[in-house]
């Protein structure tokens, strides 16, 4: 069998001493897991080992750890993958390490209890509770049960899959800057919420996570959430669709710029084929219009940059000709994208497809929810919606 | 090689010498480049947060322009760019029926996109379809004790299985293979794979200010020259706003953030200023005195 370096860092707050690497030798097989070798290590070396865990069959979600810098489950990573990845992402044994190592640390963005046991409630749960984690009804309740339509089910399921293990939030990268941001997992469980068309409150859910400035537009699409998932909830695909609910279905303009920016943004490139940079910040304090740069926000906004802008202007960053105008498409191409824009979003039903639920075509089999017919092709509205609803 | 070549929006606007620097690198990198100046903006995440099918739409009509080229691929400067389009061409490749859909989209132009593009943003290209050996054998300035940290932003590493990043493909330590490549020193600190903050910097200021702030500083701290990114965004955040992130962090920053094509085109015997070095927010001093010195202590 062959042997790994297990490095285990521990950690007690409250013994005054600072947190160490603790080196074991772990002889088991590639396809044992981490949790095997660190409970080997518990059992047979040092019970003091702190690590929680139950199922042991990534359900329970409670064995949330980094291995070799990434976080996931200790219980469904097994060994040789661990060990061969490199620190951060990707695949390369860690420089100057030997290839069998695997370094265990407990997850980011949360209080240590002990060795590799976070303090879940002080975030993650806390962050759970903050966004109503609950349906609330609308009504009056149906006599008999609710009938909902097989498409939203089928909608909600990738949310759905999350066990709570709190890897996302470890490696959230706005949360690690910004702790009060409301974070990858609630904002996924958010979403599970905002897509049941049982649930009363779509509207004010909404707007309470747009208008909340560490919400839905605090997220920076650094994608690790989604590496980090072990079930593919890929939480950074829900705060997007969160926040296409909230700006393109209920048109909630939000005190954060979030949909002013997406609005101008989309109009912009409609309009000019291309971004508009100069455009686009003035847009996004002060309103979709080329009015928006005579707007109190952005004139706000322009002052306390003054010294950003007249330096690039200075060093030639940005002509006054791109400044002023723009960069366009030709005007046949332009003329093209605007018949491409009309079609799409005047269409009744948006048109989405998740592979999370449609799978790819060379796989051997779908990720998930192999019963789905539509090919995960799916269409729907706000409108959509409240009809089913 | 000839390639399509997408330039993204950025590099023609806010961040001119990023097109600039490529234009001069390519001949030295034996690049023919075929732009794609019909094609539109990518959408950079946002379309597709506002609509998934618009955001599609956009790209697929790129992917079409860029196969009816004789390029072998298409090449993109921008990481951004990168992953955008990453997502749209996996949901595009992945099923036949949504294509079909998309493909209608694109019907009155009489544009098609067919399935399978290769589509790889310079730094991929360069190992992977250049080479790290012939690019060190096209250097003629090495970028010895220059040490420089990449940043390699979020678009062009994760998600890693969207970007084909595995053990035949270790996109993720390219930058540091290409600065060694090159002849400099690798700086690892702990912002190598971080956001640059710029995503949000129109919604939490404060915030992306420090994101950018934090990297910059945990570079300087472990000795770094300079920065290299593949992003012209985070350059914007990391260069052009880099006085106000000092400021969020409230420590004296300072540090010159090159372009991925900017160092290529330094250890390929190109000027600073033909590069578009000075049009560098943060003035690359420490870049140019070294460029500088090695010209100077270089045999006639």
């Amino acid at each position: 069998m062959p042997e790994y370096l297990l490095k285990i860092r521990r950690f007690d707050p409250t013994s005054g001493e600072a947190a160490y690497w603790d080196e074991h030798s772990v002889e088991l097989g590639e396809r044992n897991s981490v949790l095997d070798a660190i409970l080997k290590v518990r059992d047979e070396v040092d019970g003091s080992v702190g690590i929680r865990c139950s199922c042991q069959q990534a359900i329970c979600g409670s064995c949330g750890v980094r291995m070799n810098g990434k976080p996931g489950l200790a219980c469904n990573t097994h060994l040789q993958v661990a060990a061969a990845r490199g620190h951060g992402i990707g695949w390369n044994p860690p420089e100057g390490g030997p290839v069998g190592m695997i370094e265990v640390e407990p997850m980011g963005n949360m209080p240590v209890i002990r060795d590799l046991i976070v303090d879940m409630d002080a975030v993650h749960w806390k962050k759970i509770q903050r966004v109503t984690p609950y349906l609330i009804n609308q009504q009056p309740v149906p006599d008999r049960e609710y009938i909902v339509p097989h498409e939203n089910m089928v909608d909600v399921t990738q949310t759905m899959a999350c066990i709570q293990c709190g890897a996302c939030v470890s490696d959230c990268l706005s949360m690690e800057i910004d702790p009060l941001f409301i974070g990858p997992a609630a904002l996924a469980k958010a979403y599970r919420f905002v897509g049941d068309p049982r649930d009363a409150d779509h509207f004010e859910r909404l707007k309470d996570l747009s208008e909340d400035e560490h919400g839905i537009y605090d997220c920076t699409h650094c994608f690790n959430c989604i590496d980090a998932c072990p079930k593919d909830v890929a939480p950074m695909s829900q705060i997007m669709r969160l926040r296409r609910r909230a700006g393109s279905d209920e048109k909630i303009v939000d005190r954060n710029n979030g949909h002013r920016h997406e609005d101008a943004f989309v109009t912009l490139v409609r309009d000019y084929g291309l971004l508009n940079e100069a455009e686009l910040l003035p847009r996004s304090y002060g309103g979709n219009s080329w009015f928006a740069k005579f707007h109190p926000a952005a004139g706000k906004e322009l002052l306390s940059s003054l010294s950003t802008v007249i330096t690039g202007v200075l060093r030639g960053k940005m002509s006054p000709k791109i400044a002023l105008f723009g960069h366009k498409l030709p005007k046949a191409d332009l003329d093209s994208l605007k018949g491409i824009f009309t079609k799409i979003e005047s269409r009744p039903k948006r048109v989405e497809l998740n592979l999370y639920i449609s799978g790819y075509e060379d796989d051997p089999e779908p990720v998930a929810v192999a019963s789905v017919s539509e090919a995960g092709v799916r269409a729907q509205s706000a409108s959509s919606e409240s009809e089913t609803s | 090689m000839k390639v399509a070549y997408w330039p993204g929006c950025v590099s023609r606007g806010f961040t001119p010498e990023l097109h600039g620097s490529m234009a001069k690198v390519a001949p030295l990198l034996d690049l023919e480049l075929i732009e794609l100046d019909r094609a539109a903006c990518c959408g950079a995440g946002v379309i597709a947060e506002h609509n998934q099918e618009l955001a599609d739409t956009l790209n697929a009509r790129t992917f079409a322009l860029a196969q009816q080229t004789d390029g072998a691929l298409m090449m993109n400067i921008c990481s951004t760019c990168q992953g955008a389009q990453s997502e749209c061409q996996e949901r595009l490749d992945a099923n036949t029926e949504y294509r079909a859909q998309i493909n209608q989209n694109l019907a009155d132009e009489g544009l098609v996109y067919e399935r399978g593009l290769t589509n790889k943003n310079l730094l991929w290209l360069l190992v992977e379809e250049i080479g790290l050996d012939t690019l060190t054998a096209k250097v003629t300035r090495p970028l010895t004790n220059l040490k420089v940290g990449p940043f390699y932003g979020c678009y062009i590493v994760r998600p890693a299985e969207r970007l084909h990043i595995d053990e035949e493909h270790q996109r993720d330590r390219y930058m540091h293979m290409v600065i060694e490549a090159l002849g400099g020193t690798v700086i690892d600190y702990a912002g190598v794979y971080k956001c640059c903050g710029f995503p949000i910097i129109t919604m939490n200021k404060q915030a992306s200010l420090a994101m950018a702030g934090r990297h910059i500083g945990d570079a300087i701290d472990a000795d770094a020259d300079c920065l290299v990114v593949p992003c012209p965004l985070c350059h914007l955040n990391l260069d052009l706003q880099q006085p106000q992130a000092a400021r969020q962090v409230g420590r004296e920053l300072g540090l010159p953030v090159l372009h991925l094509p900017q160092l290529v085109g330094l250890a390929l015997g190109l000027e600073p200023k033909e590069l578009g070095m000075s049009k560098h927010v943060v003035k690359p001093t420490s870049v140019i005195d070294w460029s500088a010195s090695v010209v100077a202590g270089a045999p006639a």
